[in-house]
């Protein structure tokens, strides 16, 4: 049977905005699964974005949901998530929001270990407007504002959130879709912060710069590329070379989670 | 039995402000002149349940505040002239997605860094303007630590009545005085909350102003689910280009302010019903203004002082009467001219206008003022 989406879906907002071929939309049926699966309450349920394509995700979905500004989400989830730690909180955005505007608030908020699932979709380039640079562009590609090809190194998203202090850090592709929600399921049923990094795709601006000739050829890239983590294992570094680990990369289930740890100073200003 | 009577800083008056007022959030990044407030808090609202975080930048301390509101906590977040400036973006999201909050602005001068222990008047223009696109603003200029506290207090009443930032002034002179204060008792000042929706959810719309101007306001959390964006929107929270419909919002987000400035504005007036010369002033400027009254006249100079504690939105009509009743308006601001445009633009050329402006990070003295007085009528 067809699974139904539609009932996730806010009525009258479809079509979406994003083009066809777009990795987006891929992520975001993965998002509805994984919702489903944990069958999350809407009403106590926050999806929080900033902006670009990836962060127009939010409005589709019937829940507390706040589109915000560019880079800016993990710090208004914070808010909303600390304000009250019953909600439960899941971010979404793209690469650029994520990690060069809103760097600073990532890597903080896994710092911090809050109780939310951040999923980024990076598909490597600034979609929104119009396909310039971002700190995941492979080095040599083009992009609108490299037309020689891009001089500039790349931010491995998983390990900065590892290493930020993140407690769940996972990565697929959205040429894996059942991963996707296997992996979002892990991250909401997490207690601290969990960061699913989706490998996607943005036919319209990396594309077609980029000598791929179809969204099918961008797909086929993501999965040859893809290593799942314990098959690396087995792997020596020249295998590894130019591939990615997916799966789940990182988890630790004993540092506290932060409005955890603020209940507590609760409790010692209370006298309690 | 008597009242709760303390010696406190401006700063800590502030912040027992907001806990009187109902705050439940602070989300802030330290910087002098302001960090006490943030240092009791840190203390004070987790007594009451409250939250309060360092976020890692101020960019990031108005998202959470944001954010926290919207979850239904009242929310503040204080800092200095350079920390409005990361802010003004997002002073410009609570002003267009209508989220109540609380922004203090502890001036120092200068542009940039300035002179971070020094007092400034200079961010007046900057609570005004603040942030990109057309909007209306809300500001308070209060003069002494008591006044700091029921000004806090207020300012949160006007944001969560009108759904929208306010921001409260006051310079690094007030910020770091001590005074004594008397602390009203639970109940004596007048608390306003949000208006929560009376409709179900399922008929909710966060700015269906069909009822009123200002739309009531669910929390996250609370049962309602609904959209929020940056984006102009539609009276159900999403995003619209029809021209009609961005229009009317826009003027709306306008109107809820200037339709209501009697409720809004607030001010001091002190000898002025025979005042050949008006002295214009606001916050610590003001103490010396007041006493320049005096010598003046003790001089013989009928001179009065107009002091606003509303300085956004301008209180216009009143500064337009004086003008037409007065010889000359003196405008005294510790910064090099800013609210004297205001009362240059208003006052229509009725009467003379002198300005008394300081940058050094001194305070203007009386001395000053009667000077300024005796030049320019
Ligand atoms: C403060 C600010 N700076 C710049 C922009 C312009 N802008 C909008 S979206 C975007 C990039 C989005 O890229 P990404 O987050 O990777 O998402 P994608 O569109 O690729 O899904 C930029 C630079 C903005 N909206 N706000
Ligand atoms: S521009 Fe790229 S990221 Fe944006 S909707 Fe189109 S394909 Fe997707």
């Amino acid at each position: 049977m067809a699974y139904d989406y539609e009932k996730s879906i806010r009525p009258g907002k479809l079509p979406h905005i994003w083009c066809p071929g777009c990795g987006h939309g891929i992520v975001m049926k993965g998002l509805i699964r994984a919702m489903d699966t944990c069958e999350l309450d809407r009403a106590k349920t926050s999806i929080v974005s900033g902006i670009g394509c990836a962060s127009r995700l939010p409005g589709y979905l019937d829940a507390c949901t706040l589109h915000t500004a560019h880079g800016r989400a993990a710090a208004f989830a914070t808010g909303v998530k600390l304000a009250d730690p019953e909600m439960t909180v899941i971010v979404c955005g793209g690469d650029g929001d994520g990690t060069a505007i809103g760097g600073n608030h990532f890597i903080h908020a896994c710092r911090r270990n809050i109780d939310m699932t951040y999923v980024v979709m990076n598909n490597y380039i600034y979609g929104m407007t119009g396909g310039q640079f971002s700190p995941c562009t492979p080095t040599g590609a083009k992009a609108s504002t490299t037309p020689y090809g891009n001089p500039d190194p790349i931010f491995d998203i998983s390990k900065l959130a590892i290493g930020a202090g993140a407690t769940f850090v996972a990565r697929t592709t959205a040429a894996h879709p059942r991963e996707i929600d296997k992996l979002i399921v892990q991250g909401i049923k997490h207690k601290g912060m969990a960061v699913i990094e989706v490998l996607d795709d943005c036919p319209t601006t990396y594309g077609r710069r980029n000598k791929f000739r179809s969204v099918v050829d961008m797909m086929k890239e993501l999965k040859k590329n893809a290593v799942p983590a314990k098959a690396a294992a087995k792997m020596t570094a020249e295998q590894l070379q130019g591939k990615f680990l997916t799966g789940v990369l990182f988890q630790d289930t004993e540092k506290p989670e932060y409005c955890e740890m603020y209940q507590e100073v609760i409790n010692k200003a209370q006298g309690a | 039995m008597a009242k709760k009577v303390a010696l406190l800083q401006g700063n800590e008056a502030c912040a027992l402000g907001a806990v009187y007022a109902g705050a439940k959030f602070f989300g802030g990044y330290p910087i002098t002149p302001s960090t006490e407030v943030a240092e009791v808090l840190s203390a004070e609202l987790p007594k009451v349940g409250g939250k309060f975080i360092q976020m890692e930048d101020e960019i990031g301390a108005m998202a959470a505040i944001i954010g926290a509101s919207l979850t239904g906590a009242k929310s503040i977040t204080a800092t200095s002239g350079p920390g409005v400036s990361l802010k003004q973006e997002l002073i410009g999201y609570a002003c267009i997605a209508e989220t109540p909050c609380v922004i203090i602005n502890v001036m120092r001068g200068g542009p940039s860094t300035g002179m971070p222990t020094g007092p400034g008047q200079s961010d007046v223009m900057q609570a005004r303007w603040g942030t990109h696109g057309d909007h209306a603003a809300i500001a308070l200029v209060p003069n002494s630590c008591q006044e700091i506290f029921e000004e806090t207090v207020r300012a949160f009443n006007l944001s969560e009545k009108y759904r929208m930032p306010v921001q409260v002034l006051f310079d690094e002179i007030v910020g770091h005085m001590r005074e004594r204060i008397v602390f009203p008792e639970p109940g004596e000042l007048e608390i306003i909350d949000r208006q929560p929706p009376s409709v179900s959810p399922a008929d909710y719309k966060p700015y269906d102003s069909s009822k009123g101007q200002v739309p009531p306001l669910a929390a996250f959390g609370s049962g309602y689910k609904f959209h929020v964006t940056g984006l102009n929107k539609a009276d159900d929270g999403f995003p619209t280009t029809k021209a009609e419909l961005v229009d009317a919002e826009e003027r709306r987000q306008i109107d809820k302010v200037m339709d209501n400035v009697d409720d809004i504005l607030k001010n001091e007036e002190y000898l002025t019903d025979d005042a050949e010369v008006i002295i214009w002033a606001y916050g610590s400027t003001s103490r010396s203004a007041r006493y320049a009254v005096n010598k003046l006249r003790e001089d013989g100079i009928k001179a009065g002082l107009f002091r606003p504690l509303t300085i956004w939105p301008f209180p216009e009509a009143r500064t337009a009467e004086l003008a037409k009743q007065c010889k000359a308006i003196i405008v005294a601001e510790m910064n090099l001219g800013q609210m004297i445009y205001e009362v240059e633009r208003v006052s229509k050329g009725d009467c003379a206008i002198g300005g008394v402006f300081r940058v050094d990070g001194e305070p203007i003295n009386p001395g000053q003022i009667v000077d300024k007085v005796k030049e320019v009528l």
